[in-house]
């Protein structure tokens, strides 16, 4: 891994409108460079809006669209992790993650777990992703698990064994429920949730929420950068736009992975063993 | 009990941020506010005052002639604690020359009358002062169906509507809404001598616990009356009041012809390209 001098854009995208999120994106970028970031990080779906509903087909662009070419050529500025709705070839829509680098897709991460409960209805419009990927990049190894991905521990588990040194989490979380020490419920479980992925994985833990409503939903931001010890290095504020700004250093990751050898301990081939018996026992009925 | 109280410094700045957040994106910059002098309306004036400017908020007090003169009274209070716009439109003519044909209605038909009464003014002001009409029921209210329908009900944008009855109280306090409006037994002031938990039948204290089991802890009723904490004919007679008005929170039901339906396969943000 190489040291990363990494920025969040904290955002509030409008709802469906590419062509006001897209400048957004720009200028977003431009205060990226002003504080000489090395990598841009943008919030799930930043490039469309969260509650798309049955606006998905009209906001969704195939890789080849001039508006996707347009954020990949922003991407010669500053390496961008971007969300849009991703339209394939057999026209099955994805809530999508791109890491773009020069010009270019450097990887593509498509939402697995769609949260289809409560608030949210994903299911109904998006079909899911069916891999977990760790990627090389210029900076190291990184992995992308958007929002709901990162409630399953299989997912963050997955990414880290696959060698990410930092985990990338597009997030658009509407608050809800009482909150005692955030602002809501749900945002006091996500950082707990975080904090505890980079601690157990050893990992740097990269969590990009948006703010702003949508009808009536607050995205609460808060957006953080963890340390592999599980210790908050940055932390934007809750509810308001913002660029937050943070330095990751290798050499931090070396020294928790020298005190806390977690991932070198790591029993793989049991872990298969025990999820095919599990999934036998389950496909088989006793 | 459950504990309903709120971290007011944050719900307070949600709630002014959804405000002018909305008001906004509907291509709006001013509210108006039917101001009853009760908590509700209070808190909802105070709110949209800081977020908007108390400037863009306008009141308009309504009073028929067998409402309370103390109503008036505290509904002025907001108005000067404020120092926002109002206007006084009485609806007695227009209450009394309709029932002039019907003297036969009983005061439920004619405070829901007052209620559409004020209902329709409100809309016309919202045209008349390109203000969006700004809800004041609050969750309570909503869940009970304790409200008329296309009445009081009826607004384009509402920021206490997740908030129960005992929570709008302590909002209250912390955005320092006159202490009178805050501690005065709530009422719709429909009829004299009225209040709503005498109409209820609990108190917002009770009602409010039993909601809060009942909607977000989503308790099976038969396994809230076995923890013994309500009396079982308070939360049978919560959730029937809760399943009977369901109807008074949706659009009208309409009958499926076509392959997309409004809003049931027809189906965008309110929100859609704003």
């Amino acid at each position: 891994m190489q040291p990363i001098r990494l920025a969040i854009g904290q955002i509030a995208p409008a709802l469906g409108d590419l062509d006001r999120n897209f400048a957004l994106h720009e200028r977003v970028v431009e205060g990226a460079l002003a504080r000489s970031a090395q990598l841009l990080v943008f919030p799930e779906l930043s490039l469309t809006g969260y509650f798309l509903k049955d606006q998905v087909p009209t906001a969704a662009l195939q890789l080849s669209a001039p508006m996707f070419r347009k954020l990949c050529d922003l991407s010669r500025r500053i390496p961008l992790v971007v969300g849009f709705v991703e339209e394939d070839a057999g026209h099955r829509f994805y809530n999508a993650a791109a890491y773009l680098e020069d010009g270019d897709v450097c990887h593509l991460h498509r939402k697995v777990y769609l949260p289809t409960y409560g608030i949210f209805d994903e299911a109904r419009y998006l079909a899911s992703g069916d891999r977990i990927r760790a990627f090389d990049t210029a900076f190291g190894r990184i992995a992308l698990l958007t929002c709901e991905d990162l409630w399953h521990p299989a997912a963050p588990a997955l990414a880290s064994w696959d060698g990410a040194e930092v985990l990338i989490c597009p997030s658009a979380s509407p608050g809800r429920g009482l909150g005692r020490e955030a602002p809501f419920g749900n945002a006091g479980t996500w950082e707990r949730t975080i904090r505890t992925w980079a601690d157990l994985l050893t990992t740097y833990v990269v969590y990009a929420n948006r703010v702003g409503y949508e009808d009536g939903a607050c995205f609460w931001g808060g957006s953080e950068v963890v340390s592999p010890g599980g210790e908050p290095l940055a932390k934007a504020r809750y509810l308001e736009e913002e660029l937050l700004r943070a330095d990751l250093d290798p050499g931090l990751l070396r020294r928790v992975r020298i005190a806390n050898p977690l991932l070198r301990d790591e029993r793989l081939d049991l872990t298969q063993r025990e999820l095919a018996r599990i999934l036998r026992v389950r496909h088989e009925g006793s | 009990m459950a504990d309903l109280t709120l971290d007011c410094g944050v719900v307070r700045k949600v709630l002014t941020g959804f405000l002018a957040n909305e008001v906004r994106k509907a291509g709006f910059v001013r509210v108006v506010v039917g101001l009853s002098g009760g908590v509700d309306s209070s808190l909802a004036a105070f709110l949209a005052a800081e977020a908007l400017g108390a400037e863009n908020v306008f009141g308009l007090l309504m009073p028929y002639r067998s409402s309370s003169p103390e109503s008036a009274a505290h509904a002025e209070l907001v108005v000067s604690a404020l120092g926002m716009q109002s206007l006084t439109v009485p609806i007695t003519p227009m209450v009394d020359a309709y029932f002039g044909g019907f003297p036969e209605a009983d005061q439920v038909r004619r405070g829901n009358k007052m209620a559409r009464e004020r209902m329709s003014i409100l809309f016309d002001h919202s045209a008349r002062l390109a203000a969006l009409v700004l809800g004041t029921s609050n969750k309570t209210e909503l869940l009970l169906g304790y409200g008329t329908q296309f009445g009081d009900m009826a607004s384009a944008v509402n920021p206490l509507g997740d908030l129960y009855k005992t929570q709008v109280r302590q909002l209250s306090r912390d955005l320092k809404v006159p202490q009178a409006i805050i501690e005065k037994q709530p009422s719709a002031d429909l009829w004299e001598g009225q209040t709503d938990e005498a109409e209820l039948g609990f108190t917002y204290e009770e009602v409010d616990q039993v909601l809060y089991y009942l909607v977000d802890q989503r308790y099976e009723i038969a396994d809230l009356i076995g923890r013994g904490l309500f009396d079982e004919r308070i939360v049978r007679a919560v959730s029937r009041r809760v399943q009977q008005s369901q109807y008074k929170r949706r659009l009208p039901v309409i009958a499926k012809i076509s392959s997309r339906t409004i809003d049931r396969d027809f189906r965008y943000a309110r929100d859609w390209g704003r």
